[in-house]
């Protein structure tokens, strides 16, 4: 029998929006996928690229990254640095070996609980579908850390 | 080697049902640095607690994990416990089973595995937690309360009585709300300009208040205690000093066709007004859009009639900045348009209106002085329709939820109608009568029972108008869903509550969140309804959802004692998750070199630039330094630095990457 393929999602959320609304989702009792470990930051704006990177070394499949929604950010301006730096790095993670289809920016704010079971949902469908991301971890195991 | 202690909470069988808890803390002790590990039916309880003071103590602990519920409800405590023990309050992490795990997936071996997961991250940032001093910041005792509604009334009254200042600011150029609009309020039919202008003057009166009418908040900075708040005052092109409040301008006006707002643009008004005769304060303000002054540049008549000469229509908008502690938002809702309603005809009949259109009309001060009059031609109605939840409890409408004050007022608005038409017949449709309050339901049976008010159960799908009448189709669905038409003279639309059109604007300048309709989030929705998540930012009345007054009253008065009880202390503990830039022995002096893109990323302008000088006084290197009174621990500023010279204390590099690295 084949077993189902239960990828490991990293998520990085800030903890005004997003570390609420998961709050949220479990005071709400909304059932969702069990594959995903919360890392808890002050802003995504805190979310250094590296992280993720080192994330996906260490045998994540999918990394999820969810903060406030645009203008709601806690500290004004962080969820922007965050979207920026993601439209900077993209490129390099590709060059790394990153799938970055396996990178999931959200905004989740802490009014939807139910958005964030939804997302930890589709996401983890969407990882499972991919497969697991054997190609970056063979990359990673050769010791480019 | 680290000494970490594991705390595994079931939170009764909150956690336990789902996570083999026995079995975290088995594994989770083997890890390295690890040297206690055990479960525990309640750790927030007093023996819980005394059990972590004791294994500190006992196992000579450098670093706790409670693996409980989330560290937004118990990481105070389980600090404040380590603390108590003589550990440092930073050494302690919570890992946050309950909301994470626990409550949001199946009982199984993949939940104890996610975790244990869980525990492990954590245990690895602890290991590198350093001891933190909170920070220190003194406190502005001056409250900000942003509406001047019943809700704002109450705050600042409560506020200014507990001796602090309070600034109030209102955006109309009166206080008083829509409270100030209603007739009669339920249930007990008591006037309610009667019970609040009392109120109002109060607020005017009391040394501790100063009214800002006429006023928006611009813009806000700072942090809890110390916020800067610019306050936009709006011209009133009157001197509010030389006027008397006579209303001889209001009265020699000539340009009196202006739909009346206080109204719900039932009544007319003049260029000047004063919104209403209670107004406070009683001064008046110039429309600039509809003054014939300022369309044509003639006219004046208002300034030659002034008795002290306090015309100014030179005045322009000014800016005031203010030193606020605390904020109180009070800022109300809006009733959905009738506009909104395709099936009642789009607010085109002139007869359909909303609940406050009824409000002014049954009102003694309101255009037709307490008369039922239709808006179309001023008869009585002898037939009046109301019809409950519309828009409310629609999704369609986009507004799922219970506008809760509509099953109220419409009882209170056909007993009124009854009370003034004896003859008349008076038709609600509602969906479910929702009652639930003190004298309530007793109040909804009155109007049944006693006003012999027709109660139909069911929705009414189109109005149209035929004969000059407004002909109503519905359905009874108690007769199993049998059509009703009523040919009615009138119809009255309980629409829904919404959020104020500019509160999500307002709430990005506050940087408060807010739900997906627009109202203002509470920190819990059961155990902090009045503050925000924003330290030092509270809430009262129907800002953060539909609420009736005494709900409002309430909240205002426990927003006050909120504030109350933060101005009671002359400073602040403010928690120590600020960045540093790294500094170190000669010759390196910091890792810093200068670039200084961590200012460009910093929200608060909290990053300056220190000069380091050798012995001669000579400035040998320029490096970043972050003021720790502005910096609100964001750590933008960490992710942009090149030479990860800035770290953010708590969620420093060395914790984060070693979160990562046990994944």
């Amino acid at each position: 029998m084949n077993e189902r393929f239960e990828p490991k999602i990293t998520a990085f959320v800030c903890n005004w929006c997003t570390y609420a609304g998961a709050d949220l989702t479990g005071t709400s009792r909304i059932k969702y996928a069990s594959n995903v470990r919360i890392i808890r930051v002050p802003c995504t704006g805190r979310i250094d690229f590296m992280l993720i990177l080192k994330a996906f070394e260490r045998g994540s499949d999918g990394v999820i990254v969810s903060g406030c929604h645009p203008n709601d950010c806690h500290y004004t301006s962080g969820n922007y640095h965050a979207r920026r730096r993601w439209m900077v790095f993209k490129e390099q993670l590709e060059f790394m070996g990153v799938d970055t289809d396996r990178i999931t920016f959200s905004w989740v704010s802490a009014a939807e609980g139910a958005k964030w079971a939804e997302l930890v949902n589709d996401v983890t469908a969407k990882i499972r579908a991919l497969g697991p991301h054997e190609a970056f971890h063979a990359l990673a195991g050769q010791g480019i850390n | 080697m680290s000494r970490i202690g594991i705390f595994i909470c079931h939170c009764g069988e909150n956690i336990s049902a789902t996570v083999d808890c026995a079995r975290v803390a088995e594994e989770s002790g083997r890890l390295p640095g690890v040297v206690h590990s055990v479960d525990y039916k309640y750790m927030c309880s007093d023996p819980g607690q005394r059990m972590i003071q004791e294994a500190i103590r006992e196992h000579r602990l450098d670093g706790v994990v409670v693996a409980a519920c989330s560290p937004r409800m118990h990481e105070a405590t389980f600090r404040r416990t380590v603390s108590e023990a003589g550990l440092n309050p930073y050494q302690c992490e919570v890992a946050n089973l309950r909301e994470h795990c626990s409550w949001v997936h199946e009982k199984g071996e993949s939940t104890t595995q996610k975790a244990i997961d869980l525990v492990r991250l954590l245990v690895e940032k602890v290991k590198r937690n350093k001891p933190l001093l909170p920070i220190q910041v003194p406190i502005t005792k001056t409250a900000l309360v942003v509406g001047g509604g019943v809700a704002g009334i109450q705050a600042a009254i409560d506020i200014a009585n507990a001796g602090h200042k309070v600034v109030l600011v209102e955006k109309s150029p009166s206080i008083g709300g829509h409270m100030s609009q209603l007739s009669e309020t339920f249930p007990t039919l008591d006037c309610s300009q009667c019970i609040l202008t009392p109120r109002m003057v109060e607020a005017a009166q009391h040394p501790n208040i100063e009214l800002m009418t006429y006023s928006e908040v611009e813009k806000v900075e700072g942090f809890i205690g110390n916020f800067k708040v610019t306050v936009r005052k709006k011209a009133r092109k009157v001197d509010e000093k030389l006027c008397t409040g006579c209303g001889l301008c209001t009265q020699k006006c000539p340009n009196k066709k202006i739909p009346d707002a206080f109204n719900e643009g039932l009544g007319k008004r003049g260029a000047i007004y004063v919104p209403f005769p209670q107004a406070v304060p009683n001064k008046p303000v110039i429309d600039t859009v509809n003054c014939t002054f300022f369309k044509t540049g003639k006219c004046k008549v208002c300034e030659k009639v002034c008795p002290t000469n306090a015309i100014r229509f030179e005045q322009e908008d000014s800016h005031v900045t203010l030193d606020i502690g605390a904020i109180v938002l009070a800022t109300g809702f809006q009733l959905m348009k009738t506009e909104a309603f395709p099936e009642y005809g789009y607010g085109q009949h002139k007869d359909i209106i909303d609940g406050m259109q009824f409000e002014r009309l049954a009102s003694a001060s309101g255009p037709t002085l307490g008369a039922i009059q239709r808006p179309s031609d001023g008869k009585e109605p002898g037939t009046i329709v109301f019809i409950a939840c519309s828009g409310s409890r629609d999704r369609a409408k986009g507004v799922p939820y219970c506008s809760k004050i509509c099953c109220m007022y419409t009882a209170k608005h056909a007993m009124l109608y009854k009370h003034k038409v004896h003859g008349g017949k008076a038709y609600v449709f509602y969906m479910d009568i929702r009652a639930a309050g003190k004298a309530y339901d007793e109040f909804t049976r009155r109007a049944i029972e006693e006003d012999e008010v027709s109660y139909i159960r069911g929705r009414v799908s189109r109005i149209y108008e035929e004969d000059g009448q407004l002909v109503v189709k519905g359905v009874d669905t108690l007769l199993g869903g049998m059509p009703v038409e009523i040919k009615a003279d009138m119809v009255v639309l309980a629409t829904a509550v919404q959020a104020q059109e500019d509160s999500r604007a307002l709430a990005q300048t506050l940087h408060v969140s807010y739900d997906s309709y627009g109202f203002f989030a509470e920190a819990h929705p059961k155990l902090r309804p009045v503050e925000t998540n924003t330290a030092g930012i509270f809430l009262a009345g129907a800002c953060q959802a539909p609420r009736d007054i005494p709900e409002t009253v309430a909240q205002a008065s426990g927003a006050a004692a909120k504030v109350a009880g933060l101005f009671s202390k002359d400073e602040l503990t403010r928690e120590p998750i600020v960045a540093v830039v790294n500094r170190q022995a000669p010759p390196l002096f910091s890792t810093c070199v200068g670039c200084f893109l961590c200012q460009s990323a910093c929200p608060y302008s909290a990053i300056e630039s220190e000069e380091i000088k050798n012995r001669a006084g000579e400035v040998i290197r320029t490096v970043a330094r972050v003021n720790p009174g502005l910096c609100q621990g964001c750590g933008t500023c960490v992710a942009t630095c090149r030479t990860k010279a800035i770290d953010l204390q708590g969620y420093s590099n060395e914790q984060l990457f070693a979160e990562v690295m046990a994944l």
